[in-house]
């Protein structure tokens, strides 16, 4: 048996703190409470990224998702006229046919998992992704990141747009 | 990835000293309930309208342009860390002036926002 290192035992609370947070959305009585539960969710992901040496992804998994997508789901939640009034529950519906569906697809998970062809790859010493993508950005796709800030503009524009013609 | 070990820690002990202490208040702590202590906090005022009431969808246009500018921040990231090797490197200004440039843009979104009366509140 292989031994148990540090790397495991975090890849181990991370996918619990994951996992369980992803339980808290799918179960929770209140909507409300679900999109709060998919904080942890997100933040586990996040820190799974970094255990896949993917540091710059993690770094935006936690601006952009738990920093700015949560936010707004939660702000539509509680935009949202009259949700308190409806019965929003979570009641599992049609589970004849979700039953032989989750079935199947964790025999095929489970015997693809089991084979034998899931090699370990060398041990690279850990290196941060950033620097690399700041040199990639900033001297061989200059245009494509100059680009990107029309495009963030395009969308700033965009949303003043609709929004303004919607509240006349 | 090792230096991120610490971290971990820090959010693990962090998670579990507020659930100690929540769940030791939990368990010690006395409960002599009156009405006064059971009516919800507002900072010390009487509690007014129902606390489940709906947010002016105003808000939802402030949290739309945050996140365009969240998204700015994370190409600010990158090059930060790489900015100091560039300046040895001798490429301080190009780099400097490629995230004005980047930022200017965003700038006229910025002007446009202000121009539109966008985050005014009528």
């Amino acid at each position: 048996m292989p031994m148990i290192e540090l790397k495991d035992i975090a890849f181990i609370i991370l996918a619990l703190i994951t996992l369980g947070s992803a339980g808290g959305v799918a179960f929770s009585k209140k909507i409300i409470y679900s999109g709060f539960s998919l904080l942890g969710s997100l933040f586990g992901v996040a820190g799974l990224y970094i255990l896949l040496s993917n540091d710059f992804i993690a770094a935006t998994q936690l601006l952009i998702y738990v920093g700015g997508v949560l936010i707004l789901i939660l702000f539509a939640i509680m935009l949202t006229s009259k949700i308190g009034d409806i019965a929003v529950t979570n009641k599992s519906i049609n589970w004849k046919v979700a039953i032989p569906i989750i079935a199947g697809l964790a025999c095929f998970l489970i015997s693809s998992f089991s084979g034998d062809i899931w090699k370990v790859a060398d041990k690279t010493p850990y290196q941060s992704s950033v620097s690399f993508i700041g040199n990639a950005l900033l001297k061989e796709f200059l245009l494509p990141f100059e680009v990107i800030s029309i495009v963030l503009l395009c969308a700033l524009i965009g949303s003043i747009v609709i929004l303004k013609r919607e509240v006349k | 990835m090792n230096s991120y070990i610490p971290l971990l820690l820090l959010f693990l002990f962090g998670m579990i000293l507020a659930g100690a202490f929540l769940a030791l208040s939990h368990l010690l702590g006395p409960r002599r309930k009156s009405k006064d202590k059971n009516a919800s906090y507002e900072c010390g005022l009487e509690p007014s309208g129902n606390p489940h009431d709906r947010f002016s969808v105003k808000f939802y246009l402030v949290a739309m342009l945050f996140i365009l500018f969240d998204v700015e921040v994370v190409f600010l990231y990158p090059w930060a860390v790489q900015f100091k090797e560039a300046i040895q490197s001798g490429m301080g200004s190009f780099f400097f002036s490629e995230m004005i440039l980047f930022m200017v843009i965003l700038f006229v979104g910025l002007l446009y926002v202000y121009g539109r009366k966008a985050i005014e509140w009528e």
